[in-house]
Parts: C-alpha cells; sequence; structure tokens
C-alpha cells in the first residue's frame, strides 16, 4: 500500500448554528478515484473548499505528500498541485476556449503555445476540444471539458470534482470516465463528488460517506450495492416508489405540431412537437440542459402563447389562453428555476401560495386579497409535504432548495391538477425529499391525473415514467415505453449532441 | 476588512432604522458643510428642522407651508411608488405635474368668468386627465417599441416646459395682464380655487387628496390583487410572468397612476399655492417626489411621513437662506445627502456587516 497523498484528520468546521464538518478523516493515495457521497447539507462543499483553500478549517489537519498542508487560497492549493472542476463553470461566452483557459492560470504561456499544449492534452486524454472555438457555442460537455483541460494543464496530483456527470449525456458520461480512469492510472488521485450512485460504483476505488457533517462510513463501492450506499448517504432504508399498474385513460393533453421561435436570443426554438397525455399516465421527457426545456414548459404553462390548434386540453384549444386561464382549465406547472420563477425569493410562502393557487383555492373575492387563506392553504401545503420551515410568514429565499422545491411542487399538488408538468422536480434535492416527491407525482398519476416530468435524471425518468420521450435541440423524440429502455437506447434517443465519440487520437480540426 | 453577508430575511428592525439613522447622519455632513461654510452648525439644522414649526417669529407662516409643500410630494410620490414597486420607472412627473396643472387651468379659464360650483371638480378632472394622457407617451412607446421609460418620461419633462413657456406667455396668458406673461389668478376667482380649507393649517383639496392617495395605495399594496401583482413583478419579473400577470397591462396602470395623481397635484397647486400659470411656477415638486418616494421606502405611510420632512427642509431651507444667508445650492446639497444616505444605507436591511476575511460556505 502505497502513502496517501492527501490526509485529512480530524477537520472541523461550524458555522453559525450548523456544524458543517465535525471531525472529518479520511485518505486519499495517488491514483485513487475517492468517492465523497452524501446528501446535500452533509457537508461536502465545505470540506472541498477547505482543500481548496476556499474556507479555513476551525481545527484539525492536512497533509499532502507528508507535509502539513494548509492552503490560505485557492492559488495556495493550486500551486501545491490541487486543482478543482466547480459545477457551475466560470467561462466567458465570448472568449474562445484558449482565452478561457489562459484566464485561469497564474503565468499563461503565448497563446500559440498555449493552442498547441490545449491540443496536445486534449489528444492525450480522449477530451475533443478546439482551442479556437467561442465557449458560447460549445455544449455543457464541451464547456466542462475547458475547465478539465485547464485543471490538467496545471498538472495536478489531486483533481477535485464536483458533481461532474449532472449535465452530461450518458454517452458524455462515459468519455469523461475514460479521461477519469486514464489520469489515475497516470497517478493523478481525483476526489469525486456525487450522489449518482451507479456512477460511484463504476469508476471509484474508495467512497467516503458522509452525514451531517460527519464521516459515517467508508466503503469500497464495487463491493456494495448502490441500495447499501444510499442507506448509508440518509441513515434510514429508502422505500422505491411503488405504484399499480393502471390502464391508461382518455387523453388529456394533445400536442401537435407545436413550434415557437425563442423568446430570447440565447432561447431554442421549439420545432414541431408533438405529444398525446393520457390519464393516469407519467411522461418523461429527458435531455441535456439547453435543450428546450424551459421553452416548452412555458409553451405549457401560457407564459408563451403558441398559434392555434397546437395545444389542447380535454379537447378544448388552450394555446391562445394565458397562465390562469389554463389553470383555471387544470392545467399547473412547477418551472425548474425556483427563486424567481416558481417563486418570489423576497415573499412569504404565503405570498408565494398566492401565486399559483388563488384561482384554484378561491384565495380572493372581487380581487380582495383572503390574507388568511392564502396562510391556511400554504400551512396546508407546509404539513402535507413536510417542509422544513418555522412558518408560512418566512421568505422564500431562506428556505433549502430541497424544501422549498417540496413547497412548489405540493402548491400545485394539492390543487388536484387535471395535467401537471414539472420541470427538474428534483434538481437540487435531498435523497429522501426526492423520494417523496417521486412517490407524489405517482399518486397524483394514480389518481387519474396525467403528469409530464421533464427532467435531466434518467434514473428518475426510468423510475417513475411510462413512456419517455427525448427532448433535443428543441425537437421531441417519438415516445417509448419506459420499462425496459436501456441506458444506451436513451442515450441514443437523446442523441444529436456535440461529437460524441473520444476522439481517436485526433482532434477536430477547424482551419483558422 | 468588512464584509456583507445576505440575510435570510430582510431585517425589520433596520426597515425602520435606517431612514432614522440616515436623517441623523445628514444632520452630521450637513453640519460639516455648513461649517466650512463658516456657519453655526447647530444653528444651521436648528433653524432648518424646528424653527419651522417652533420658533414664534415665524411658525405662524410656516407651519401652514408645511402642509402646502407636503401634499403635492405626497401625492406624486405614491403615483410613483406605484410604479417603482413594479419596476417601472417613471422620472418625469415633473412633466405629467406641469401637463396637468396647464389643462386643470385651461379648463377652468375656458369658464371664465363663471363662478359655477362644478368648474373647479371640472378642473379636477381635467388635470387628472392631462397628467395620465402625458404619462400614457411613455407607456405606449414602451409597451410598442420597447423604448425606455426613464428617458422618454424624463425628455417629456423638457418638452412640457416648452408648453408651459407657451401657454404661459400665449394662449394662457392673462388677456388683462398688460401684456405680462403668466394666466389669470386662478385662486383669487370664486369657482376656481383651490380653497385653505381650515384657515392657518394649509389644508387644501390637494392635501386631502393625498391623505385620501395614501389610504387607497395601503390598501391597494396590501389587501389587492393589483397591488400583489405590482410587488410581484417588481420582486420577480419571470415569477409575475408565471403567476399571469400581464406586463403592459401593468406598465400602462402604474405609469397612468402616476401621471394621473402627478397632474391633479399641478391643479391643486397652480389653482392654489401658485395662483397662476406662470413660466415657472414648478418648483420640481415631480422631480423631489423621487427622493419622498424612496425616503419613505415606496410605502405608503412612509411616504406621508417623508413628504413632510422632505417639506420642512424645504421650508427650513428656505429660513436658512433667509436668517443666515446661506447659498440655496447648498440647501440642495443638504437634500440630496439625504437621499445619499438613506440608498447607502439602505444595504442594511438585507444584508449584515462581517468584519473578518472569509468566504461562506
Amino acid at each position: 500500500m502505497t502513502a496517501p497523498l492527501l490526509e485529512i484528520a480530524g477537520l472541523t468546521k461550524a458555522y453559525p448554528g450548523v456544524v458543517a464538518n465535525d471531525t472529518v478523516s479520511f485518505a486519499i493515495r495517488p491514483g485513487e478515484v475517492h468517492a465523497l457521497l452524501g446528501e446535500n447539507g452533509a457537508g461536502k462543499s465545505t470540506l472541498v473548499k477547505m482543500i481548496y483553500g476556499l474556507v479555513r478549517p476551525d481545527a484539525g489537519s492536512m497533509t499532502l505528500e507528508g507535509a502539513p498542508f494548509t492552503p490560505a487560497e485557492p492559488r495556495a492549493a493550486r500551486a501545491a498541485g490541487v486543482a478543482m472542476v466547480f459545477q457551475h463553470f466560470s467561462l466567458f461566452e465570448a472568449l474562445n476556449v484558449a482565452e478561457n483557459v489562459a484566464l485561469g492560470m497564474e503565468d499563461p504561456p503565448r497563446p500559440r503555445d498555449l493552442a498547441q499544449q490545449i491540443r496536445e492534452v486534449s489528444e492525450t486524454y480522449g477530451l475533443p476540444l478546439d482551442p479556437d472555438r467561442l465557449v458560447g457555442d460549445l455544449s455543457a460537455g464541451e464547456r466542462q471539458r475547458v475547465e478539465i483541460i485547464r485543471c490538467l494543464l496545471q498538472d495536478p496530483k489531486l483533481l477535485i470534482m464536483d458533481e461532474p456527470t449532472s449535465v452530461l449525456t450518458p454517452q458524455e458520461v462515459e468519455i469523461l470516465f475514460h479521461t477519469l480512469r486514464k489520469l489515475s492510472a497516470e497517478g493523478t488521485a481525483i476526489l469525486y463528488i456525487s450522489h449518482k450512485l451507479e456512477e460511484i460504483r463504476a469508476l471509484c476505488d474508495a467512497a467516503t460517506i458522509l452525514r451531517l457533517g460527519k464521516v459515517v462510513a467508508e466503503c469500497t463501492p464495487r463491493e456494495v450495492s448502490a441500495a447499501h450506499m444510499a442507506e448509508l448517504m440518509v441513515g434510514k432504508s429508502l422505500a422505491a416508489p411503488a405504484r399499480a399498474a393502471t390502464p391508461p385513460g382518455a387523453v388529456l393533453l394533445k400536442v401537435t405540431g407545436l413550434s415557437l421561435e425563442p423568446a430570447t436570443p440565447f432561447g431554442t426554438p421549439l420545432r414541431h412537437i408533438g405529444m398525446e397525455l393520457r390519464a393516469g399516465e407519467i411522461l418523461g421527457i429527458g435531455g441535456v440542459a439547453g435543450n428546450g426545456q424551459d421553452e416548452l414548459l412555458a409553451a405549457l404553462s401560457g407564459e408563451a402563447r403558441t398559434t392555434p390548434g397546437t395545444i389542447a386540453l380535454e379537447g378544448a384549444q388552450i394555446g391562445a389562453l394565458g397562465p390562469n386561464e389554463r389553470r383555471r382549465l387544470g392545467l399547473l406547472c412547477a418551472p425548474e428555476e425556483r427563486l424567481g420563477h416558481a417563486a418570489a425569493p423576497d415573499m412569504s410562502l404565503t405570498e408565494n401560495a398566492l401565486l399559483t393557487a388563488r384561482l384554484r383555492q378561491g384565495l380572493d373575492r372581487h380581487g380582495f386579497l383572503n390574507w388568511n387563506g392564502a396562510q391556511a392553504y400554504a400551512e396546508q401545503v407546509i404539513a402535507k409535504f413536510d417542509v422544513r420551515t418555522p412558518g408560512a410568514h418566512v421568505a422564500a429565499r431562506a428556505l433549502s432548495g430541497g424544501n422549498l422545491q417540496k413547497f412548489v411542487i405540493g402548491r400545485e399538488i394539492m390543487q388536484a391538477p387535471r395535467v401537471l408538468v414539472v420541470n427538474q422536480p428534483t434538481w437540487g434535492v435531498d435523497a429522501s425529499a426526492a423520494a417523496d416527491i417521486r412517490q407524489a407525482l405517482l399518486d397524483l398519476a394514480q389518481n387519474g391525473a396525467a403528469v409530464i416530468c421533464i427532467s435531466q435524471d434518467l434514473d428518475e425518468l426510468l423510475e417513475i415514467s411510462d413512456r419517455f420521450c427525448a427532448l433535443n435541440e428543441g425537437r421531441l423524440s417519438a415516445p417509448r415505453p419506459a420499462r425496459g429502455l436501456s441506458m444506451e437506447e436513451i442515450g441514443l434517443m437523446l442523441g444529436g449532441a456535440h461529437d460524441m465519440h473520444e476522439a481517436d487520437g485526433e482532434v477536430p480540426h477547424v482551419p483558422a | 476588512m468588512f464584509r456583507l453577508e445576505k440575510r435570510p430575511m430582510p431585517s425589520r428592525v433596520w426597515i425602520v432604522a435606517t431612514p432614522v439613522i440616515a436623517v441623523i447622519l445628514t444632520m452630521i455632513a450637513g453640519g460639516i458643510m455648513f461649517a466650512i461654510l463658516g456657519q453655526d452648525p447647530v444653528e444651521a439644522i436648528r433653524i432648518i428642522f424646528l424653527d419651522p414649526l417652533f420658533d414664534e417669529r415665524f411658525a405662524s407662516f410656516s407651519r401652514p407651508q408645511l402642509l402646502v409643500k407636503a401634499g403635492p410630494l405626497i401625492l406624486i410620490a405614491i403615483g410613483l411608488a406605484l410604479g417603482f414597486r413594479a419596476g417601472i420607472w417613471n422620472i418625469g412627473a415633473e412633466g405629467q405635474y406641469i401637463i396637468g396643472a396647464i389643462c386643470g387651468a385651461a379648463f377652468g379659464l375656458a369658464f371664465y368668468p363663471s363662478e359655477n360650483p362644478l368648474i373647479f371638480p371640472g378642473m379636477v378632472l381635467a388635470g387628472l386627465f392631462g397628467g395620465w394622457a402625458w404619462a400614457m407617451i411613455p407607456a405606449v412607446l414602451r409597451t410598442r417599441f420597447r423604448t425606455n421609460e426613464i428617458l422618454v418620461s424624463l425628455l417629456l419633462v423638457y418638452v412640457a416646459e416648452a408648453i408651459l413657456a407657451s401657454a404661459a406667455t400665449g394662449f394662457l396668458r392673462n388677456p388683462d395682464g398688460r401684456g405680462f406673461p403668466g394666466s389669470r389668478n386662478l385662486s383669487q376667482h370664486p369657482g376656481t380655487d383651490n380653497l385653505e380649507l381650515v384657515a392657518g393649517t394649509g389644508m387644501h383639496w390637494g392635501v386631502v387628496a393625498a391623505f385620501i392617495a395614501v389610504i387607497f395605495s395601503y390598501v391597494l399594496l396590501n389587501r389587492h390583487l393589483m397591488g400583489y401583482q405590482i410587488k410581484l413583478a417588481g420582486q420577480a419579473p419571470r415569477a409575475a410572468k408565471f403567476a399571469g400577470v400581464n406586463p403592459t397591462r401593468l406598465i400602462v396602470l402604474c405609469l397612468g397612476v402616476s401621471g394621473a395623481l402627478a397632474g391633479m397635484a399641478g391643479l391643486f397647486e397652480v389653482a392654489g399655492p401658485a395662483g397662476q400659470i406662470s413660466i415657472d411656477f414648478n418648483v420640481g415638486y415631480g422631480f423631489t417626489a423621487i427622493i419622498v418616494a424612496f425616503l419613505g421606502r415606496l410605502h405608503p405611510v412612509g411616504i406621508l411621513l417623508a413628504g413632510l420632512l422632505m417639506a420642512l427642509t424645504y421650508i427650513g431651507g428656505e429660513l436658512a437662506q433667509l436668517m443666515l444667508g446661506i447659498p440655496a445650492s447648498a440647501i440642495q446639497a443638504f437634500q440630496g445627502m439625504l437621499l445619499f444616505f438613506l440608498l447607502a444605507l439602505d444595504v442594511l436591511s438585507n444584508y449584515r456587516v462581517r468584519i473578518g476575511r472569509e468566504v461562506a460556505a
């Protein structure tokens, strides 16, 4: 057994009211792919921020290659050989790949040399990327490659990756894993943060599981089941969403030939979308972000009006109706962006209950608002969906992402919709809350409503959907029964994503 | 090093405390300025804030002036605050105020020398309509052509001033005025005069309208769907659209209401305290009302108090000019400080200051 590359002993960090990390200890060996597992709020981010020099620990020590390691800032961490790829990219869309990489370097080489280096690294590690392309034109997967290559140029000993696969297609995930395995074989250690258990089982050599700031277990992912790791993470066994098979009912929502120009220059146009949604079914719509998900939700919610004859709810044409008229007819939506779209950040939960529930819950009379009624409704949602908050008077922005999401989904479900459209219903939500939300969607369908679930989480879609379609560049594929669909087939349906295949030692060359 | 940390909820204490602290800081900074100008700072501050109300020599004249000046400020600021809450920036209330005054005065003068009691209500409606119509120009341009209402409404102030000059020297000029610019005196003619309702208080119909506007605006913002939509549109435009708020309707409504109230304020002023349409009867109430709206936190009750405070600094400022010879521009700088400190301190209601350098997780 080789000596550990990074050893962490008794690391503790407390914030007012919460201990984010409580005497956390573990070690990473050179070349090891080490998973850091935990629910949201378990302390993963704080831990890696301490390693990367963004946060200073209150107590405990870190040792890198046998020497004490106390990075005061990210620059010091980078100099010591620690690199990090964040979940959210920090790239300038108007600059090209090489310029973006140069911006992140301490003393960048001359542009021509840098472009050459980028080509070499991207060739070596099978990450196809042209240094002259504008970042604005790149897919999410390609943008991530820019960040990875920026790190690799520093020749790191330890590479930290925060939820790297959340924006990737299955094929892109394969490419990424190939790269990471190669790095690992060369001796680079990788600290891999994720909550996707199957990925961790496929990739990682060791896993440290955090719960409420403490290390609760260490395991070898290949040797244990995903369910076991989930239990360690959550601290209790999770019931898989249960559902009884129901025969599909009458067609509730019918979309035919829906095309829509985007409202903003950076939006995606919708092209000839057609679908049929029956009572009692859940239609899963998968796809990588930015392929028209927001636009599709806007077209269904009524935020964007569509040409007549394209959207029918229970036989009635609704393309020209606004959001409230559609709500009156029973078509409800929960958008992806919780703060600012589904809810107003600075308003209380009571005020946010009013946002969509006014009509169906009768919360106004001749325009005069029934605040008591709104508060009562907000409290019902809070109670029924286990929203953790001191009360309905709290501002939406004070809630954690998962709690606000439960409130937003609960607010729609408790209005007894005929059709519910949700976009990314469990994004950033911890595992047990996500399971609750999925179960609530299944129950809703069970009771005869129809649900459209737009999501990038393919496991989630396979778990709850009856039928599955892929949304790609504004086009919707034909639906297929979700049962028995393999990841490969889904990957092909999602297809069309930018260069799927690994570069076989060759970088696509664009003449200057 | 100081660091700002966002509060999970806006602090109620600070929302109330910041205007008070801003006033105190203005007194301190203003006092320093007055001291540099060679005046006794304590005396200057006393003359501005206390003498207009409590000094026996001035109070009989100054006290009624408080309501006379606060009335139009409050009336205009209430309308502006609705728009500001919705993220609709009407900067041209001064123009709507002028056009409202011209329309109302023209209506009254059209019936001269009739003393019919219906003329004054008609003038109020004409003033209201004039201000509304002037505000509809930026509203229509914004909703149809996506022009910026800040620029359009502001530039229309200068157009309105040109129309005012033409009215005072041309179509509304007093035919019996021996060629001097300015209209007939409305306040000295029964039927067109905006009376002082209670002698010695400065209370006129415009002040009554301002109080009514405060109450209506309070009910609208706290109890009515329209007020909810206004707040929602200002705080989270995307959520507002999701909630079914029609942005076009909201723009037309907010600009219309603020224009109508400013137009009414103009009429009350021209038929009362100012007395006649003259080239410079407007004294910048439309602009000062913007300060009043923010000083009052865009809240109806806050605006009521802020309007009174602002009126006080006007009256006290004039008194200080008179008594101490402080230049008018120093008084304006003093009023500017008030807005500056208020906006600077505003940060504290949403952020707390931490000392030390650290990045939060």
